[in-house]
């Protein structure tokens, strides 16, 4: 009990910053947001899973990825595979006209139709269940991790480099989905998602319940880093960003290990993109592509590339100024993004985890020597701070 | 009496530059043998090729009987040989205790480090190596915030934990005070029972004190092998030392 107060919650501290993150995402969010806003920020935090396997992957593990969006994007697709489907079928069943038949094919997503495919192709097959679907929105981007990984590490391939190939690998996605109209949707994505398991999706409860989901499952991966980082292996992972050799020589396998933390973030992005899938409603390769996935690694940036959790404030506070900025001034809100990220990585290098962990000491301080003069007055009062003390882990 | 390590006609170009060439040597069980020789002669070559981390040309290297130039370098670390590498690499952001934590056998594989549990065994060893190599004070300290001598020995520490059979050391004294050389060789003496060690050193009075033997190699090849003092007769090694 004892190790798992201080392996996944990460002692007093760490258990202050997680209740905080939960009060604020269980409690002020959903009393102070409108449905429309609660919903903008389901997909805020959809976007945060990838900013957490970012800290385990790149602030831990050194290893920088600038195509996050394609595991994001195939977790995605794969969730919008299998509700695409299902509303294909509902159309289907709720048109009784013979005109609508005879124009379509019954049961296959619209874009197929447009496209003149008459038969659902092979690969949309397992998203007729929703248990394989799940199964998928976690197979498919942790393999294709894992590919990645076991062909770029065991070749040492690290750096610059390997973030330019994932890189490249997301603008390889794009182009593929958007070219691969039939099967994919093209251009436009999967739109018009309804129901998934005949529940429907668009409603306010369900956009509320589904809030609440993302982030259970948010505090979810915020748990499993904390349990992976507090880990021997969490160590490595930070031994092996600043001095890759001595690990190696230390009869470790580093590319299995970088492997398995590539992977990890994997998972995590794909789970954000299925639950992106969910709340918005549709998916499409412009979400995929370049540009949001060097987006996930400002998130994270911002946040402070340690921090679990501050990766999530790290997606919130980016995600929300994009949409502050766009929808207050139109014409300059690139400029002004841009400003926030100069002026957050000059001052604060480590983003706002590193400004908290600065500033929060130095406020407390004051405020405990402000109350020490207060005690002063009633010497009776007086009560030694406890300091705490981190003998091992 | 067979040899531990035994290195047979071991070669390796870079781009048709011989770095070590045509080397055969071998050391023994519970000996410490001291390697020479002026820069450039293939010193650090020839532990990178032991080590892994340089693929030979040719030749072969055979540790108790095995072959290592073809395996993994973790997997031949996993065969019983340290190395520690001339410039100290330690864990600059981890704590001694996590330096040597990270270090310690057991838990190399992805699931067993991910459930490895610090079991008294395990801390009562890191807390015994550290005072092997005096850093019993330091445990908790940031390696970053150590002095280069303790460096030097925590990374010493580091390859001692996980006990090898064969431990290299590539200049294990080098920014070190006179006192903590004296210190590095009491250290020296004691790690050699049990295993085997070579040493890269350029102190000669260092070599002096540790060596049971000692290799001088010159442009790639072997020149003379001995007693220090043989060593210190030899008409050739004068020549290579002084004769530039």
């Amino acid at each position: 009990m004892h190790t798992l107060y201080n392996r996944a919650l990460g002692g007093r501290s760490g258990t202050v910053g997680l209740a905080l993150l939960c009060v604020l995402l269980f409690l002020i969010f959903p009393l102070a947001l409108d449905n429309f806003r609660l919903n903008m920020m389901s997909k805020y935090l959809s976007y945060a899973f990838v900013a957490i396997g970012l800290v385990l992957c790149w602030g831990n593990g050194g290893i920088l990825s600038l195509g996050q969006g394609l595991f994001w994007g195939f977790g995605g697709y794969c969730m919008a595979a299998f509700l695409k489907l299902e509303a294909a079928r509902n159309i289907a069943a709720e048109s009784g006209s013979d005109q609508i038949r005879a124009l379509t094919t019954v049961g296959l997503p619209d874009f197929m139709d447009w496209n003149q495919i008459t038969s659902l192709p092979y690969i949309w097959y397992p998203f007729k269940s929703f248990s394989l679907t799940i199964l998928l929105v976690f197979v498919v981007p942790t393999l294709l991790a894992y590919i990645i990984g076991t062909a770029m590490f065991r070749r040492r391939v690290g750096g610059v480099y390997f973030a330019l190939i994932t890189q490249a690998l997301c603008w390889i996605m794009e182009i593929s989905f958007v070219t691969r109209q039939g099967w994919t949707g093209g251009i436009n994505g999967i739109t018009d998602l309804r129901t998934c398991l005949g529940w429907d999706i668009r409603t306010k409860s369900a956009q509320i319940i589904l809030y609440f989901l993302t982030c259970g499952l948010l505090i979810g991966c915020i748990l499993i880093g904390r349990f992976i980082l507090s880990s021997k292996l969490g160590r490595i992972l930070v031994a092996m960003r600043d001095g890759e050799d001595r690990v190696r020589f230390s009869g470790y396998s580093v590319s299995k290990l970088k492997t398995f933390i590539f992977c990890v973030a994997a998972a995590m992005s794909a789970l954000g993109g299925a639950l992106f899938a969910l709340n918005v409603g549709f998916m499409s390769p412009k979400l995929v592509t370049i540009e949001p996935s060097i987006y996930m690694v400002i998130f994270c940036a911002v946040g402070g590339r340690n921090s679990l959790i501050g990766a999530v404030y790290g997606a919130i506070l980016v995600s929300y100024g994009k949409t502050y900025f766009s929808e207050m001034f139109p014409n300059l809100w690139y400029f002004l993004m841009g400003g926030v990220f100069i002026l957050v990585t000059r001052f604060f290098p480590d983003g706002l985890a590193g400004a908290v962990d600065y500033l929060g000491p130095m406020l407390g301080r004051k405020l405990f020597s402000w109350i020490g003069r207060a005690q002063a007055n009633f010497p009776a009062a007086v009560v030694p701070i406890p300091v705490e003390a981190n003998e091992g882990r | 009496m067979i040899a531990e390590l035994e290195i047979k006609n071991l070669t390796v170009s870079f781009d048709g530059f011989k770095a070590v060439d045509d080397l055969t040597f071998s050391v023994e069980h519970e000996e410490l043998r001291v390697v020479i020789g002026p820069n450039g002669a293939g010193k650090t070559t020839l532990l990178d090729l032991i080590c892994g981390k340089t693929r030979p040309t040719g030749g072969s290297i055979r540790f108790k009987g095995r072959e290592l130039s073809r395996m993994q370098e973790n997997s031949i670390v996993r065969q019983g040989v340290g190395r520690k590498f001339q410039t100290p690499s330690v864990y600059p952001k981890l704590t001694v205790f996590e330096n040597l934590e990270i270090s310690f056998p057991r838990g190399r594989g992805v699931w067993g480090s991910l459930f490895f549990k610090q079991s008294e065994d395990v801390r009562e060893r890191i807390r015994e190596v550290a005072r092997d190599t005096y850093l019993s004070d330091h445990l908790h300290t940031s390696a970053e915030h150590l002095s280069h001598g303790q460096k030097q020995w925590l990374e010493i520490g580091m390859v001692l934990i996980a006990d090898p059979k064969l431990m290299l050391l590539d200049e294990p004294v080098a920014g070190m005070s006179v006192r903590e050389r004296q210190q590095t060789a009491d250290l020296l003496q004691r790690i050699c029972r049990g295993r085997s060690v070579v040493v890269i050193e350029h102190d000669m009075n260092f070599v002096k004190q540790i060596a049971h033997k000692v290799t001088v190699m010159h442009q790639g090849k072997m020149l003379v092998e001995g007693s220090m003092d043989e060593i210190q007769a030899n008409e050739k090694v004068r020549e290579v030392y002084l004769g530039h």
